[in-house]
Order: structure tokens, then sequence, then C-alpha cells
């Protein structure tokens, strides 16, 4: 993947930008309000650029999926930014944790740390939103929300 | 307000409805044209006020509360603008080219207001009204341009963040030096207000996101009214205290950050259009039109210094970031718009012997600027040719950093 670098521009948004294989430098100017604008260098004067089009966030995502891409990075970022304050963790549940064959109810997690399991990872199936009910069993993964220090908690329980 | 006279309310209405009608009328202009609207509603102002063609008169209560309304709005915004990430970033890079821009800018305001025989609170004044440049009129030049990409543009924005934090530190300086106290006075209302800025900045910087994630789980309605009510609030108290209504209003911007911010700024900025058309309109009303034209040859003068001034802040700015020549001047150039910002300071005059000739002296200033500064920036490359120095074809091999 192309090295792309973050140049943030104060009061609009941030511009990334990298260089292809064939030379040419390329630009997307991402606006705050989500707008975007990709935008050529000029090989002359590589100071300048032309701009090639401007997409709103909808035509983005658009381009992005022809182009073979994702919006899970997108996705992931505005997840981020909108629970400040908040982590979000994997923990495997390891062979020697006491919680391996012992349900969620069992370890009480949200009361005791205020972390929630959101999902959890068994091999290549993904179980959303587990309900009290459910068994971990080792080897799982689960997907946690919470502040860091509840998490550090949380791996402790059902790592050890 | 007005009397609750059926008729004067209706009179009221009917003018303030032909003022706004006037106001978008000028407003559709300006976008025609490209330009900002401020030079208009400025004009409009001149038309419409004292010795104008036609006076208002009995709305004239309404336009003068929403005039200060717009100068908090104004601030409010100026302070949302930036993130705390995005302050500190122009601290780290830009102190050397907000340190040229200061005295190749504030310098030659000031110089003037001492020529012209004026106090030195008023010089103050009018040296802030040239060293400032207009955020809106930038931000909307550089897109209209299509210059977001040029490798120069994080050089010119991060030069607006750093007059935005030196507005921080030279509002309540202002504010005290104008309120005319004896020295002692003056030298502790400046100490209070900077001690309460450099706070109100660091836990805004630190902590304002805990604020924020309280007001953002607000709907629309609750948010738009708490940021108003807070921004009025803060800005009364202030005023109160002699630190200016306007700084506290700027701090309350300063202190939202987060996902937060870009909500507020969305709800607030069609208030804030409406509230800062009548205050730009207010201000005009205020200065004689017959007077504008003897203000013009100072104007002019200093347009020709400070606009070297800020061709000279840009040029320092962008070098630094490696830029070549074509770029630096295009930064400079970019500065010289003046806009919103001149007309607060020079409103924060109130009081003072020179406000008459400051205003109209501040409105010629900004008419000449605000059209001048665009119309430089679109055409910086005629300057390429007039100004000496070495012209390369190929641009520098090795770049520093973009910022």
């Amino acid at each position: 993947m192309a090295e792309v670098r973050e140049i943030k521009l104060p009061g609009v948004g941030v511009r990334l930008e990298f260089e292809t294989a064939a030379g040419e430098q390329v630009a997307v100017v991402v606006h705050r309000g989500g707008r975007r604008e990709v935008m050529v260098y000029d090989s002359d004067d590589p100071d300048i650029s032309t701009t090639v089009m401007r997409l709103t966030p909808a035509e983005a995502r658009t381009l992005s999926e022809a182009l073979g891409g994702s919006s899970v990075t997108e996705v992931s970022r505005v997840v981020e930014q909108r629970i400040e304050g908040l982590a979000i963790d994997w923990i495997a549940v390891e062979d020697d944790s006491s919680f391996a064959d012992r349900s969620m109810a069992d370890g009480m997690f949200r009361t005791h740390t205020g972390v929630s399991v959101v999902a959890v990872i068994r091999g290549t199936e993904t179980i959303p939103a587990p309900g009290p009910d459910f068994v971990f069993a080792v080897g799982d993964v689960a997907v946690v929300v919470g502040t860091p220090s509840g998490i550090d908690q949380v791996r402790t329980l059902l790592g050890a | 307000m007005f009397a609750a006279v059926g008729a004067d309310v209706a009179l009221a209405f009917v003018e303030i409805g032909l003022i706004a009608l006037v106001l978008a009328a000028l407003a559709r202009l300006a976008s025609n044209l490209g330009v900002t609207a401020i030079p208009f509603y400025l004009l409009a102002g001149l038309g419409l006020g004292d010795g104008g063609v036609a006076d208002i008169g009995i709305a004239e209560d309404f336009v003068a509360l929403g005039a200060e309304i717009g100068v908090l709005l104004l601030l409010l915004t100026l302070g949302l603008e930036y993130t705390g990430e995005e302050l500190r970033l122009g601290l780290r890079t830009g102190t050397v080219p907000g340190l040229v821009d200061a005295v190749l800018n504030f310098g030659p305001g000031f110089a003037m207001g001492v020529v012209l025989g004026w106090s030195v609170p008023a010089a103050v004044l009018l040296g802030g009204v040239t060293w400032i440049s207009s955020s809106g009129v930038i931000s909307k030049v550089l897109s209209d341009l299509d210059r977001l990409g040029y490798r120069e543009t994080p050089s010119i924005l991060n030069l607006l963040v750093i007059e935005d934090l030196a507005m921080a530190v030279y509002l309540p300086v202002v504010a005290a030096v104008v309120s005319g106290q004896d020295a002692m006075s003056t030298i502790v209302t400046v100490a209070v207000a900077l001690v309460v800025v450099v706070v109100v900045l660091i836990a805004a910087m630190r902590w304002g996101h805990l604020m924020s994630a309280g007001l953002d789980r607000g709907n629309n309605e609750v948010l738009l009214l708490a940021v108003f009510g807070l921004t009025l609030l803060v800005g009364g108290l202030a005023q109160q205290l002699q630190i200016s209504a306007a700084i506290g209003a700027f701090l309350v911007g300063l202190a939202l950050s987060g996902p937060v911010q870009h909500r507020v700024s969305a709800l607030i900025e069609p208030l804030r259009d409406l509230f800062a058309a009548i205050f730009f309109l207010f201000f005009a009303f205020q200065i004689d039109p017959a007077k504008l034209p003897a203000a013009m040859i100072p104007a002019l003068a200093l347009l020709v210094v400070t606009a070297a001034g800020k061709l000279g802040s840009g040029w320092v700015a962008a070098g630094r970031a490696g830029v070549g020549r074509r770029g630096r001047l295009r930064a400079g150039t970019t500065l010289v718009a003046r806009g919103e910002f001149s007309i607060v300071i020079a409103s924060l005059a109130v009081g003072l012997d020179e406000e008459p000739e400051l205003a109209t002296l501040a409105a010629a200033y900004v008419l000449l600027t605000a059209v001048v500064g665009p119309l430089l920036a679109k055409n910086s490359e005629l300057l390429d040719g007039v100004i000496p120095g070495r012209r390369r074809k190929s641009p520098p091999e090795v770049r520093t950093a973009d910022v």
C-alpha cells in the first residue's frame, strides 16, 4: 500500500496525499462535514493541484466501493470519535481462564466493570450481542467496549 | 424595547423586513460576484444610517441589540473554528510566522493611529484592525479557487489559527486599555483577563471534551438554546468584569470541542449570519457617509503597507514549509483580505474620543481589503514578474514538513 501522508487543514479538515507507482501525486481533501475533493498535482509545479472531482459522503462511499475498497475504516473512525473516552478491545479467553465454560451472567462484567461485551468471535463465527446465558469457551475472543480501566479489569477476569 | 403600540410594532416589522430584504439582495449580488458580502453590508449601512439616503427610525433599538448579539456570535464561531489539536499544532509550528505577521501588520495600523494624533488605545485598536486577516473570506477564497490541495494552504490556515490565538490575548488587553481606568487598575484588569484566558484555554484543551460530551447528549434544539444561552451569559459576565463580552463568547467557542463542536458550528451558522449582517449594518449606521471619502486616503495608505505586510507573513509562513516562490506569493496575497474581525475590533472603541474616525477608517479599510484581497489572491502570478528575486522553473528537490 502506498504511504499516505496526512496533513491537517485547520478549520477545513485533513488532506491525505500519496504518490502512485506511475509517479503521480494524488490528494484527497476530507472536509469536516464529510465532503471530499480528489486532486492531482501538476507534474511541473508540485505546489499546485487540479481538483478532479468533488464528492458528497455518499458518492465517496460509492467510488471507494467501485474501486474495491471498503468503508470499514471510515465507520470505525466515526465510532472512535463518537465515544471519546471509551475504548474497544478484543480479549481472548485463555486456556487457564476461570471463565471457560461459564456463562455471561456469571461474569457480571457490566455490573462490576461497566464494560459491555458487544460480540464474541468463535472461530470463523461472530456472535453479536451475546445474551446472559451465553457460555464462554476457551479460544473465544470477546469484543468489549468500556473505559480503558474497565477493560483492563475484564482482561484480568477473562484472561486468567 | 418597543412600546407596546400596534402601529409601532407594525412599523418596526416593515422596517426590519425591508432591511433584511435589502441585505438578502446584497448577499446575493456578493455571491454572484464571488466576494464576501461584508463590504456590501457596510455600504448598505452607510446608505441607511445617519446622513444616508434613508434614515431608519423605530427599528433602531432592535438593530442595536441585534448587532451586539452579532459580535458575540461572530466570536463564538471564531472560537469554534479550530479544535484543541489544531490550536496546539498551530502554536508548535506557527510562532515565528505569527510574530512576523503581528509586527508587519499590527505595526502599520498602530503607527497610522499615532500619525493621526490619536490616543494610545485608539492606535492599538487600529493596529488590531489592520492585523487580523478575515478567516471567513480566506477560507472561501481558498475553496472557490480550488486551492485546498495547494502546498502553501496549510501554512495559510495555520497562520489564521495563530491570529485566532493572538486574539485571545489581544481582546482582553484592548478591552482593559479602552475602559480607560488609571494605570494600576488597567494592569490588574489585563492580568486578571489574561489569567482567565490562559486557564480557560488550558482547561479547554485538556477537559473541554467533558463539557462538550455533556452538551452533545441533547438534541439540536437543546444544544442550540444551551450554547446560545451560555454565550450570552458568559459574554455578559465577562462584560461585568470589564473583560469584554466578546472575549467571553470567544472562550465559550474555544471550550467546545469534539463532535459537539461541529454540531454547534452547523447550528449556530445561520443565526450568526443573520446577526452578523445586522452588526455590520449597525456599525455602518454610525458612520457619516460624508466623512468616508476623506478616510479613503489613510485607508489606501494602510492597504498598500499592510498588503505588503501580509505578503511578508505569507512569504515567511509558506517558505518554512518548503513551498516555492509562486506558492509563497499566493500565500501572501491570500492573506490580504480583512473583514469581520477588523470591524469587530473597531467596534470596541465605544467611549473613545476617536470612535467616529476609527469606525470610518476601519470601514474604508475593510471595504478596500475585502475587495482587493481576493482579487490579489486570484491574480498572484502577476506579482511574480514584479517582485524581485530568484525565479525558478523547477520546484525544489527536497521539501520539508508540509505544515
